[in-house]
């Protein structure tokens, strides 16, 4: 599309992004400021931010005192428009906007599953209008309803007895990310002509893909003709891009409250936004009409509303994932394809609403590590992470070979090209469990049902190796198959009951879906057999024969020590379960991918995992992520870091986590202690030089 | 040759400079009250293991070792001073920065050939000094401390850079004049580089349990870091005193 470079646009570069298309990487990289200084640029909060902030800390208290919960609607179901405006202090805040008319209450937002609603409703002592629940059981069919219809016995049996575990059959799948950098850039009419053109241009002949898209690209225009009226609610014309730094912070926000306003996903992340914010503070910095003060303010207000993204949730849901969490996660830092890092002051001011505010969760500020990072930003994000606990890192060195440099993190790992690519968020397979059901021919150890295929149970006292590894690659291929087919079922219906249109609408047209899978038990899977092939496993069974528990005698190389033999067993697992996923027909041409990421929920599943051939008893954790199991590496951290580091990205490019934990003692030497630079010779001249 | 060692650590981080990777020596002499690590006194156990065992289970794991190296610990190192030279002569062909933690106990001031060959290959000595008067170091560790002290001082005029450890324990290593001396005792030697001072702690106790031993010290106190700190500071007060006293 042609157009004219407009006016709110004066003072940046001009490039592919103004003359002929959506390009917000472009955009960036022609008018970003490298930042390569430290952090003594930074100011701390405003007395409106200080009394904002304290307003959010009794209402937190409040929350907690309440429960849990402070207010929740039960009868206006939450869209885009649904709510009139909301504040904290409309005289102090810089930036506005809340899921609901208040903050802290909680949107009902029945799409994705009415049940769900309403037992999150349930828990916390309110009820679903009865009206409401009546339309969305007799009326408007859900996601769960869709889901459900469709699930084989086989699927339920499965679902029930957690060898697939947290599926997103009853809520929104989240995982995918609007660039919401597009509202602030171009404006909303702007994207509407695009998305217009889009439709216009789409195919007509009528297969059912192509009604499909067309479709979605008309709820999508409808979306963003919603999302002015959002910016209309809070007495903002969005319509046209941000002229100044605090619209384009306004104009984002807007973009990612319309989102939240009408998804409870189970991941609702922001993106890769520091950086491109970063150009419009410069540009005010640079003309002189805001301090540096006003700079912070605006991002320590636009952080604080990212902490009060909430969601109606059960408690189930929430001891999944041990809390609330939001995964309102934004990547920071990261390096070029050129080579030259992309951290901007802004990075740091991001980094410094940890002091300012405080420390929290949310937002889950992700930083892209590579070494090619500049030493102060280094050093800088080592001294909050040692202060704040609060910081993520990921591997940009590694995503950045795949994805180029405008991807950003979905949720804890996965890594997606911001407005590009999306992804069909997968839940796991527990391949530990999977390990018992090829010992148990197929039967669950603590139900003590038929749920896998009936193939033949080992026999015998002992475990072979040769044996029982046939055996799981048997029952491996059988999961792979119907877990694949699980979630085709789910991601179908989630496009069908409960579409993501505001997200999707800040997407191109022709986006890469990631079919994302992931796998839970790596460790013990890799221990166990690792005790099968260098000790003995000795097979106890109860009265119907189903083996309950397992005696290990000897010793075994353990998974975390930096040691091959184990080690490499890990890898094979990974690259067997991953070749098994890539042979199924996956929904809408979804590129298979698998992550190896539990952070919580491995706790969960370990209640719900029997014995294992490793020695681990039922209920015990089964590891975070590709973690060792707890206490089995006996050699430090970096042998264990290393026995993680050969997991191949390549198999498992949803993400490979490793939760590491280390108290600050154990960093370094104490510097109130610790007198490391001591030159005797220096010191006495010195002296000397004192008389 | 092979050595006797007790464990490795692979993510050192309070034993020299850097992230390193760290040897426990197996085997000790000295006995002293607030061992931290009783297992591995005994001389002759622990896991054999020769210099291309411990310098492949580091080439496993150099990427995370940037700005480190190898650190041999115990246990007494020097128990096994064959082994421990082999070793750092081949760490070093490497380019390997090596570091020996030790007490110095088994120096052998009349004797000290096969020092002058470790010396060599060592880039860095941290130095237990756990008492200035060698009364009171016999009390604490079984033994005098004047090979100590004279292993100081060799390493200084070897040009062996030198950090000096000390660990405060209330009551025991922690009187003023005691500590103003082992500063100017450090303020003669040339390679000093840093001036580790530690504040005692009881972790220990758990494993003196475990071993079916006696915890020596009781219920001392741990030392708070405060107290650690202001130690620092008359040992640092001896030190200048000494220097200005050489003017």
């Amino acid at each position: 599309m042609e157009r004219l470079f407009m006016d709110e646009w004066e003072g940046f570069v001009p490039g592919r992004w103004s003359r002929t298309s959506i390009n917000l990487r472009d955009f960036i990289h022609h008018n970003y400021t490298l930042y390569e200084g430290d952090e003594s640029f930074l100011e701390g909060p405003t007395e409106a931010t200080k009394k904002l902030w304290a307003q959010v800390m009794e209402l937190s208290e409040k929350e907690r005192a309440a429960g849990g919960v402070l207010d929740m609607d039960t009868s206006v179901v939450s869209t885009i428009t649904s709510h009139k405006a909301g504040y904290l202090d409309k005289e102090l805040e810089q930036i506005v906007g809340f899921q609901t008319d208040k903050p802290f209450k909680r949107s009902l937002q029945p799409f994705g599953g009415i049940r769900m609603a309403m037992a999150a409703c349930k828990e916390y002592g309110y009820e679903v209008d009865p009206e409401i629940v009546r339309l969305f059981t007799e009326i408007r069919k859900t996601h769960n309803q869709g889901v459900f219809d469709v699930y084989t016995p086989e699927m339920r049996l499965a679902r029930h007895a957690a060898i697939i575990t947290g599926l997103p059959d009853a809520y929104g799948r989240g995982r995918i990310i609007g660039d919401y950098r597009r509202v602030a850039l171009y404006g909303v009419d702007y994207l509407i002509e695009d998305k217009k053109e889009q439709l216009a241009t789409s195919l007509v002949r009528m297969t059912s893909e192509n009604i499909q898209l067309r479709e979605e690209l008309a709820e999508q225009i409808r979306a963003l003709g919603d999302l002015k009226k959002l910016g209309e609610i809070y007495g903002y014309d969005i319509s046209k891009p941000a002229k100044n730094a605090k619209e384009a912070i306004q104009w984002l926000y807007f973009g990612y409250l319309a989102a939240v306003k009408e998804q409870n996903g189970a991941a609702m992340s922001l993106g890769r936004t520091s950086t491109f914010i970063d150009i419009y503070i410069q540009r005010d910095l640079d003309r002189g009409l805001i301090t540096e003060k006003q700079a912070q303010e605006y991002i320590d207000h636009f952080i604080m509303k990212l902490r009060m993204v909430k969601f109606a949730r059960t408690p189930e849901y929430n001891s999944l994932f041990s809390g609330d969490p939001t995964w309102v996660t934004e990547s920071i830092g990261g390096v070029s394809v050129d080579g030259t890092p992309m951290v901007t002051k802004t990075s740091f001011r991001y980094l410094h609403t940890l002091d300012n505010l405080g420390p929290a969760p949310e937002p889950n500020m992700t930083v892209l590590w590579s070494t090619k990072l500049p030493q102060n930003f280094k050093r800088f994000c080592a001294k909050m992470s040692i202060k704040t606990s609060a910081i993520q890192y990921e591997n940009d060195d590694q995503m950045r070979v795949q994805h180029g440099d405008d991807y950003a993190i979905a949720c804890c790992v996965s890594s997606m090209v911001v407005g590009k690519e999306m992804q069909f968020f997968g839940a796991r397979a527990n391949l530990a469990k999977c390990l018992l059901y090829a010992i148990n021919g197929g039967v669950d150890e603590r139900l003590k049902i038929q749920v896998g295929p009936k193939y033949r149970p080992v026999e015998g006292d002992y475990l072979d190796y040769d044996d029982v590894m046939e055996k799981y690659d048997d029952m491996m291929e059988w999961l792979a198959a119907l877990y694949v087919n699980t979630l085709n079922v789910i991601h179908y219906m989630h496009d069908k009951y409960c579409y993501e249109k505001i997200q999707m609408a800040l997407h191109d047209r022709d986006v890469k879906r990631y079919f994302a899978t992931g796998i839970a038990g790596l460790s013990v899977v890799a221990d166990s057999l690792s005790a099968i092939k260098y000790a003995k496993v000795k097979c106890i069974r109860d009265e119907d024969g189903v083996v309950v528990d397992y005696q290990v005698e000897g010793d075994f190389p353990k998974y975390g020590n930096n040691d091959d033999r184990v080690d490499r067993i890990a890898v094979d697992i990974v690259k067997s379960f991953m070749k098994k996923i890539k042979k199924h027909y996956t929904y809408r041409g979804g590129v298979p991918t698998m992550s190896i990421l539990t952070i919580t929920s491995n706790v969960v599943y370990g209640k719900k995992t029997g014995n294992t051939p490793d020695g681990r008893k039922i209920g015990v954790p089964l590891a975070p992520g590709a973690n060792p199991m707890h206490g089995r590496d006996t050699h430090g951290a970096a042998a264990s870091l290393a026995s993680v580091a050969k997991i191949p990205f390549k198999y498992a490019q949803d993400g490979i986590s490793n939760t590491f934990s280390i108290v600050p003692d154990a960093l370094g030497k104490d510097d109130k202690v610790f007198v490391g630079d001591i030159d005797i010779q220096s010191l006495a001249q010195e002296l000397s030089d004192e008389g | 040759m092979l050595g006797y060692i007790h464990s490795t650590e692979s993510f050192g981080t309070v034993d020299g400079p850097g992230i390193r990777f760290v040897v426990f020596f197996q085997g000790c002499p000295m006995r002293c009250l607030y061992c931290h690590n009783p297992d591995t006194w005994g001389i002759g156990k622990g896991t054999e293991m020769s210099v291309e065992d411990i310098l492949s289970q580091y080439e496993g794991v150099k990427e995370f070792l940037k700005g480190g190296g190898i650190t041999a610990t115990g246990g007494e190192p020097l128990v096994q001073l064959g082994f421990l030279t082999e070793l750092f002569e081949s760490a070093k062909k490497k380019g390997i920065h090596t570091c020996l933690d030790t007490s110095g106990v088994l120096f052998t001031p009349g004797d000290t050939v096969k020092f002058e060959r470790l010396a060599n290959c060592t880039d860095l000595v941290m130095l237990d000094i756990k008492h200035i008067n060698s009364e009171k170091h016999k009390a604490l560790t079984g033994h005098g401390n004047e090979n100590i002290l004279a292993f100081a001082q060799f390493l200084s005029q070897r040009g062996v850079p030198l950090w000096i450890r000390h660990v405060v324990v209330p009551g025991v290593t922690d009187d003023e004049a005691s500590l103003y001396e082992l500063g100017r005792f450090i303020s003669g030697l040339k390679t000093l580089k840093a001036l580790d001072v530690l504040p005692y702690h009881t972790m220990a106790k758990e494993k003196y349990k475990k071993l079916g031993l006696d915890y020596p010290l009781g219920d001392t106190p741990a030392a708070t870091k405060e107290a650690a700190a202001a130690a620092r500071d008359v040992i640092m007060k001896g030190l200048r005193d000494g220097l200005k006293s050489k003017m």
